[in-house]
């Protein structure tokens, strides 16, 4: 699903530049449920943006699903984006005048999906986060880990081929980041392919891979024995 | 453009961000507000000052004489210059080409007038068959003065409106006999004059009437000439001022007065004054139009910049959108939309409730100098456009640098 080969990243302040991301080499599967580990700074969301075409990278190869990704046009990336991708963000990034359902459908408008399929699909996957009863509420009148539901929610809505989740459970508290991580693992079961970049090992544990990066390169990339969330919660 | 969904996307973001859709809409609906008020206005003051020239005609030359200020070729200052028929006939023939309408006048003021028990003092001013044209003088009914009365000296009066009404009421005064100091003249016609009831208190004799009933041999006290329109208004006044001028000169000739006398003859060219007066119009509209063009640029300044505001305060939400698959075109014409719906939508408003206020207030205003206050409906219509125009440009420019950045730069916008 996921191949990248050699891949640099450096971020330019004036004359100071800082190489973030010195020659990551890793593929992800089909499938896969892969934890991006490391202290803050190491790269994880540099390397997580470029995977999600939200950021380019220097140097390197990056194919996605068969398709390689270089020196796109903005036309292609934002159809790639739509289709392929779905983000979660640890700020939720949830549009704030907008209701549950008006910010699931959002990428199905971007897709050209008429309204009704629209508001049908959207309500379905907030029955999906267990927040049927919600749809009509502003982010504001939502809870944190709501809001995440929301969120992914809306990252499942396009039906993308991969799930990319920036610290999910940075902005939640330890319950409520289990439930969260509940409904990912649950989605991972139905075989979607998930990346989530997370610093907290417990978190990492819930997936089926840990990557473990530092000073810009991976260190180590193992399986491990999955952690159901079900059992905490 | 016609896109349904994107209308619906977009009437939901308004409608859902009512405060900034407010301000926006306010200041392009204030800014063409008062610029469709002052543009009213301004027209208003130019039908006014029109309506008052359009009293008597506007191609008059008026002569009148007074008394020498300077010693001339050794006569002493402090005459009376008389003006006699043979002057008027004089310049009659010299300037026929020229003169469209001519008249020389010889007045009483405040003179008796009596019909039955009624009686008043009134202007009775004996005059020649084109005055009632110069005056503009519309005839009720009955006739004016002909030229057979000036040849046979008829007792005939034509009587104003406002006479007419003080001494007969309600009764026809047609062939009844008024007596002006106890002499009975027949009363041939009644006048209206659009320069109102001042005008309306008077009576017309023939000329040689006057002079005989008056005592005044050949004396006359005014000439009114009116000078032959042309199609270019500046070849008008031009051709006017010229015979003014020859006019002017040739009088003081005849009664030998020093050439830079200024009361002993006089010459007053209206259509002279009349081109001053559009000329001061004139600057009034540029005034209005500058302020009205400052107004307007104000509100282009003003939704540009709440456009800016709009962009940067959404930087956030188009990064959003960006990584949920937006094109970056699709963004710039989302806020462009918004843009020109809001300001075509407030500018309609501004220019009907301009319109609306200009359609009940100016009656209520009206005087000598302001008449039917109203607004060229394409001038307004084609403001509205260029702000709506304005409105999209502002909106463009910062939108089109928004979703040109990179969406994890937007997202990062706090
Ligand atoms: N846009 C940027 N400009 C400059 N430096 C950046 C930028 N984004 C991230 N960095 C720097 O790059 C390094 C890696 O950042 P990041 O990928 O966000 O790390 P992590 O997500 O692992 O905490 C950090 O030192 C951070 O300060
Ligand atoms: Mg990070």
């Amino acid at each position: 699903m996921i191949q990248i080969k050699d891949l640099h990243k450096s971020y330019h302040m004036g004359s100071n530049s800082l190489h973030v991301l010195k020659g990551i080499n890793f593929d992800v599967k089909q499938g896969e449920l892969v934890s991006i580990m490391g202290s803050s700074g190491s790269g994880k969301s540099t390397l997580l943006n470029i995977l999600g075409m939200l950021d380019e990278a220097d140097e390197g190869q990056y194919i996605l699903d068969n398709v390689p990704i270089k020196n796109l046009n903005e036309k292609i990336a934002a159809k790639y984006r739509n289709q392929f991708l779905g983000f979660i963000f640890q700020s939720f990034n949830l549009i704030n005048y907008k209701s549950a359902l008006d910010n699931v459908s959002m990428p199905l408008y971007y897709k050209g999906v008429k309204r009704k399929e629209r508001t049908e699909k959207a309500m379905h996957y907030l029955e999906k986060v267990g927040l049927a009863d919600w749809s009509h509420h502003l982010p504001s009148e939502l809870s944190g880990g709501q809001k995440q539901r929301v969120a992914i929610a809306r990252a499942l809505a396009s039906d993308p081929k991969v799930l990319l989740a920036d610290e999910p459970t940075g902005a939640l508290d330890t319950k409520t980041s289990y439930e969260v991580m509940e409904l990912i693992q649950g989605i991972n079961d139905d075989g979607k392919t998930i990346l989530v970049v997370t610093h907290e090992p417990d978190i990492a544990q819930m997936t089926k891979r840990i990557v473990n990066l530092k000073d810009g390169l991976i260190i180590d990339d193992s399986p491990v024995q999955q952690v159901r969330a079900s059992l905490h919660v | 453009m016609f896109n349904l969904e994107r209308w619906q996307e977009i009437f939901e973001t308004l409608s859902k961000n009512k405060l900034r859709t407010f301000l926006t809409g306010l200041s392009v609906a204030s800014g063409i507000f008062i610029l469709v008020v002052l543009l009213g206005f301004s027209k208003g003051i130019e039908n006014g000052v029109k309506s008052q020239f359009e009293q008597d005609a506007t191609n008059l030359i008026t002569v009148w004489t007074g008394v020498t200020t300077k010693g001339y070729k050794g006569l002493n200052p402090g005459r009376y210059i008389q003006m006699k028929n043979d002057n008027f006939e004089m310049i009659s023939k010299k300037y026929e080409d020229n003169i469209e309408y001519e008249t020389a006048l010889y007045a009483i003021w405040g003179a008796e007038v009596a019909y039955k028990n009624e009686t008043g003092n009134y202007r009775v001013r004996g005059a020649m068959p084109d005055h009632q044209f110069i005056e503009n003088a519309e005839i009720e009914s009955g006739r004016f003065v002909n030229q057979s009365d000036l040849n046979e000296n008829r007792k005939v009066a034509v009587i104003g409106r406002k006479l007419k009404q003080d001494l007969f009421k309600d009764e026809d005064p047609i062939d009844k006999n008024i007596s002006i100091f106890g002499m009975n003249f027949k009363v041939i016609g009644v006048f209206i004059d659009p320069g109102g009831e001042r005008e309306e208190q008077q009576a017309y004799i023939p000329l040689t009437t006057s002079q005989k009933v008056f005592n005044a041999g050949d004396n006359i006290r005014n000439m009114l000439f009116t000078v032959k329109m042309s199609d270019n208004f500046d070849d008008a006044v031009a051709l006017s001022q010229n015979m003014a001028n020859a006019v002017e000169t040739e009088l003081k000739q005849m009664h030998t007065v020093s050439p830079d006398d200024t009361s002993a003859v006089r010459v007053f060219n209206t259509l002279e004054e009349a081109k001053k007066i559009y000329s001061l119009i004139g600057m009034i509209q540029s005034v209005f139009w500058f302020v009205g063009i400052g107004t307007i640029i104000a509100g282009i300044v003003g939704v540009g910049n709440i456009m800016l505001i709009i962009v940067k305060e959404r930087t956030k939400e188009i990064g959003i959108r960006k990584a949920l698959g937006a094109l970056p075109m699709s963004i710039v014409g989302m806020i462009i939309q918004e843009a020109v719906f809001v300001t075509m939508f407030s500018g309609l408003f501004g220019l009907i409730f301009g319109l609306g206020l200009l359609e009940l207030v100016g009656p209520q205003i009206e005087s000598d100098f302001i008449k039917y206050p109203q607004v060229d409906f394409n001038i307004a219509i084609t403001t509205v456009f260029l702000l709506v125009f304005a409105g999209a440009l502002a909106g463009f420019i910062p939108a089109y640098r928004a979703a040109k950045i990179k969406p994890i730069v937007a997202l990062r916008d706090e």
